[in-house]
């Protein structure tokens, strides 16, 4: 299942604002990479154009490739739905479909690629719950709207959404900056199971976050307000809390910053 | 704010209580105007419905027809005999036939001002929409009666010859088309501004992440709206939809101009013929006397418990999704 | 890629088209340009062809063409979603096509008929000696009765409605505010004829007269509930933080609605006034029942039948000549002209004077 990511010479723009520049790296499969940096230094732009959301903003455009394996994700004849379903994600804030059942929610994403007998959507949805270690809280009462469930709880309700649809890679954009510690260290867990399975790639503002749960850290900075952002490095996790390459990031994990 | 020494009971502590005491009244004076708005408005409606009783109830008493059941409208006559079946009936009808057209197609442009249209377009368009719901509704009425209706001929004709199997397409009179369905096109050409503006407003109002939830589970466009635009937006498609029924329901101009009444059931719509409760007060008002005039009254009371039960029904329906719509936002 | 293939069960459904590969068919950019072309070709071909004289079935035809088309030839290049959204987008632009005829076919009818009559002399002339199926006559006694039926319902409506929307937010808890507030909703949907045979039934009992008074009065009931809740949306709007830094200064709440709270809001209670006014001056079922009409200037709206500019359009309408015709049209030129310039205004006082809360 889970893919190689390979980004070369990435460019984003939002209409003539360059966000994020010619930004260059590898994401290995079955693994955590991280992304940390200021805020505005496009780390979360540069997330969502691993699956092409970053198009959906007005204005948004994207030069550069990424492959996914061997296929670009912005080839010619690629198809931005296609895309999405092969790289899932999960936001800031937990957006489960509010008029939608627990159950409901979990299924939208197989509903929509093909029928399925009812049993079989069952399984799935039962799978994908235990995989987002949810199941033993929600199993009895999957009618009920999704939205009446703790924050906590309805973010991984939507990892449990993202994975249902077996995706190749899954992006975390800061998926735990709305949530409480306990929800916080739940979520983390279950970052770590779900490495075995998919390639995952996690913004976050947290730096014992990324010290925690990343293999791989990227440290992404801008130059001043209104330039572009760029990756500044990218390392093992341990290399980058212990002796980076750049002082910049140095600077930045030790708290000297600006 | 002006610093009073006089009967201040308490030593006056840097003049507060002079202060609060004018405050006081003016608080009361105030409360007391805006609450009896508030209340002034109960009475008014209250009076309505006392008011339209009072006079129904007259005309009632002298009716030798039967109110429900009679085909025909002669408060004049004697003995007098009046009934609102036909009126009933059309009124019904026509703003069914309004509902189906206009509904479906305000959500479509709706869905099209909001997530379609080019962005240059939108904004301008939404505009447009927005004005022309403003535009009264005689003027509807002469465009509908002088130059739509010599439009529909050939259409009408088109539905009796291939659709006239069902019965209600087939027409059975010869004469031009002014006629229920006629009525209900101009009925949902009419409202549907309005149904389009509310609409688009709740379409705009869906949370943006909703949308983004639909497209990162690789949903097509359509797919998005399916998902998550149309049951955020359905309660709002409800009510705005029962606000154009509460229109259609009591449209008076528009079916006066367009419709050649007559005193007749039918359910072949292209028919010429038929009536509406506010096109028939419209008709008979200028010929009426005393009598017929409460007749009207006693016709316009049931056209108000109509529209009375359509709120209340799109209230009810709105309350019960309540618990459904409120994203976590 | 591994465990899913696998298993037997799911595989069918999980390995659908484009799971394997990110990349498919695509029809060009051009596409649905091509297809709308094709479908109006064909439209007025068959249009043409059978004999059919009304455009509108022409329209039709084509309208249905273009859906399908579009159908048909994205699910044999594309897939069955792709298609179907294709679906979507083509009703969609359909519906859009569909409305945008007749409502600009309304605005253009008004406009290029209503110039034919309409100048200085038909707007300062009353229909005085005037025989209705004849050329000549004005419209100058009906703007005079709609002037002041509307103003006079707006003298009525406006405090009302606006004490009212104060009320309900500033003051509103309880059993009252919660009628109040469902009233409101009830009132709003009240026919304009119902209201008109309301007023209708107090002048039975008391024996009134017909006069502009008593179509101003249906008119003000029309008018309260649009007031209440534009009022009320420009209310909330004002935050929060406003009302407790003045009520913290110790000043009376009285003075912090009329002081702050109001003059905050002021911008778009006008508008939502004027919105008010332009959906009333087209009214005319009430001044049908209540003011009775009149060919004559008549400027005392407390006495005497009076026109309107609807009613007058409604009876050059029934006379049905074509001198009457046109008269018709161009009354309901200034009519629209009318309502428009109240809704530009309106919304230009909003955009400008908006509360300015950072929203």
């Amino acid at each position: 299942m889970a893919k190689r990511i390979d980004v070369s010479g990435l460019t984003a723009y939002y209409g003539s604002h360059k966000a994020i520049d010619d930004i260059s790296m590898t994401v290995e499969p079955r693994s955590v990479t991280a992304f940390i940096g200021p805020s505005g230094c496009g780390k979360s732009t540069f997330l969502r154009t691993l699956n092409r959301m970053h198009e959906v903003t007005p204005g948004g455009r994207v030069e550069g490739k990424v492959m996914l394996d061997d296929e670009n994700l912005y080839g010619k004849d690629v198809d931005p739905v296609a895309v999405r379903r092969t790289v899932g994600m999960v936001f800031q804030r937990p957006n489960p479909f509010p008029t939608m059942s627990i159950f409901d929610n979990v299924a939208a994403g197989l509903r929509l690629n093909g029928s399925y007998k009812k049993n079989q959507l069952a399984e799935v949805v039962e799978r994908s719950l235990k995989g987002a270690n949810l199941w033993n809280e929600v199993k009895d009462r999957l009618n009920k709207p999704g939205s009446g469930l703790s924050g906590g709880q309805q973010q991984r309700l939507c990892i449990a959404r993202a994975i249902a649809v077996e995706p190749d890679v899954l992006l975390m954009d800061e998926p735990c900056s709305a949530l409480d510690p306990i929800s916080t260290l739940a979520i983390e867990d279950l970052i770590s199971e779900l490495k075995e399975r998919f390639t995952i790639v996690i913004v976050t503002h947290n730096m014992q976050q990324a010290a925690r749960v990343s293999d791989r850290t990227a440290f992404f900075n801008l130059a001043a307000v209104g330039q572009p952002g760029k990756l500044v490095e990218i390392d093992e996790t341990e290399r980058i809390f212990s002796n980076p390459s750049v002082q910049a990031t140095e600077d930045y994990i030790s708290g000297r910053f600006g | 704010m002006a610093i009073t020494t006089d009967n201040a009971p308490a030593p006056p502590v840097a003049g507060k209580p002079g202060a609060t005491s004018t405050g006081r009244a003016g608080d009361k004076i105030f409360l007391g105007l805006s609450q009896g708005s508030g209340i002034l408005l109960l009475v008014i409606m209250a009076s309505i419905a006392v008011f339209l009783t009072y006079r129904a109830s007259l005309a009632l008493a002298e009716n030798e027809g039967n109110f429900l059941t009679t085909f025909d409208w002669n408060p004049a006559g004697d003995p007098p005999v009046f009934g609102i079946a036909v009126l009933l009936f059309g009124t019904i009808v026509s703003s069914i036939i309004a509902m189906v057209i206009a509904v479906p197609i305000a959500v479509g442009i709706a869905l099209f001002i909001s997530h379609y249209a080019p962005r240059r377009l939108a904004a301008p368009l939404a505009y447009v929409v927005d004005l022309l719901a403003a535009v009264p509704s005689i003027i509807y009425g002469i465009w509908g009666a002088l130059f739509l209706v010599p439009y529909l001929e050939g259409l009408n004709s088109w539905l009796d010859e291939f659709l006239g199997w069902t019965y209600i397409f087939e027409k059975t009179e010869v004469g031009v088309a002014r006629s229920l369905f006629t009525v209900g096109i101009l009925l949902a050409i009419m409202i549907l501004p309005i149904v389009t503006s509310v609409s688009r407003e709740v379409f705009l109002q869906v949370p943006r992440m909703n949308e983004e939830a639909a497209l990162a589970l690789g949903a097509t466009r359509w797919e998005v709206i399916r998902l998550s635009v149309l049951p955020f937006g359905r309660s709002g498609v409800i009510s705005a939809s029962m606000l154009g029924l509460g229109r259609a329901l009591g449209e008076t101009m528009a079916v006066a101009t367009v419709l050649s009444p007559s005193f007749v059931i039918s359910l072949h719509l292209l028919n010429p013929g038929g009536g509406t409760f506010a096109q028939n007060i419209a008709a008979k008002f200028d010929e009426a006397n005393e009598l017929g005039r409460d007749a009207l009254i006693a016709s316009g009371l049931v056209l108000f418990v109509l529209t009375l039960l359509v709120n209340g029904a799109a209230r009810l329906i709105i309350a019960r999704r309540k618990e459904y719509s409120g994203a976590n936002a | 890629m591994s465990n899913v293939i696998q298993d037997a069960t799911p595989a069918q459904a999980v390995t659908g088209p484009g799971k394997d590969t990110l990349s498919q068919r695509h029809l060009p950019r051009w596409a649905p340009a091509g297809f709308a072309a094709v479908s109006v070709a064909l439209g007025i071909g068959i249009g043409a062809g059978a004999g059919l004289q009304s455009r509108i079935q022409w329209g039709l035809i084509s309208a249905a063409l273009f859906v399908v088309i579009s159908y048909v030839v994205t699910s044999t290049v594309e897939n069955r979603r792709q298609a179907k959204d294709r679906l979507a987008t083509s009703v969609v632009w359909v519906c859009f096509l569909l409305a945008v005829i007749p409502l600009l076919s309304l605005i253009w009818t008004t406009v290029s008929r209503g110039m034919k009559v309409l100048d200085a002399y038909f707007l300062t002339h009353s229909m005085a000696g005037v025989p209705g199926f004849e050329a000549g006559g004005g419209v100058y006694h009906a703007l005079i009765g709609t002037l002041e039926q509307v103003g006079l319902a707006t003298l009525v409506s406006a405090p009302i409605g606006l004490l009212t929307a104060v009320y309900l937010v500033e003051y509103g808890k309880g059993a009252l505010a919660k009628a109040v507030t469902f009233f409101v909703d009830v009132m709003t949907g009240i026919p304009s004829i119902v209201a008109g045979l309301f007023i209708l039934s107090i002048m039975l009992i008391a024996g009134l007269a017909p006069s502009g008074l008593m179509g101003a009065l249906a008119l003000a009931i029309l008018m309260i509930p649009v007031v209440v809740r534009s009022t009320e949306e420009m209310l909330k709007l004002v935050p929060n933080e406003l009302r407790e830094a003045a009520l913290a200064l110790g000043v009376p709440k009285w003075r912090v609605i009329l002081k702050v709270v109001i003059p905050t809001a002021i911008g778009g209670i006008t508008t939502g006034v004027m919105l008010a006014i332009a959906r009333i001056a087209g009214e005319t079922a009430p001044i049908m029942l209540l003011v009775f009409g009149s060919q004559l200037i008549n400027t005392n709206p407390f006495e005497g039948a009076q026109s309107s500019l609807p009613f007058y359009i409604w009876e050059q309408y029934k006379v049905g000549s074509e001198a009457s015709y046109d008269r018709a049209w161009a009354a309901a030129l200034v009519l629209i002209a009318f309502v428009m310039i109240l809704n530009l205004v309106a919304r230009g006082i909003a955009r400008w004077k908006a509360p300015k809360t950072g929203r």
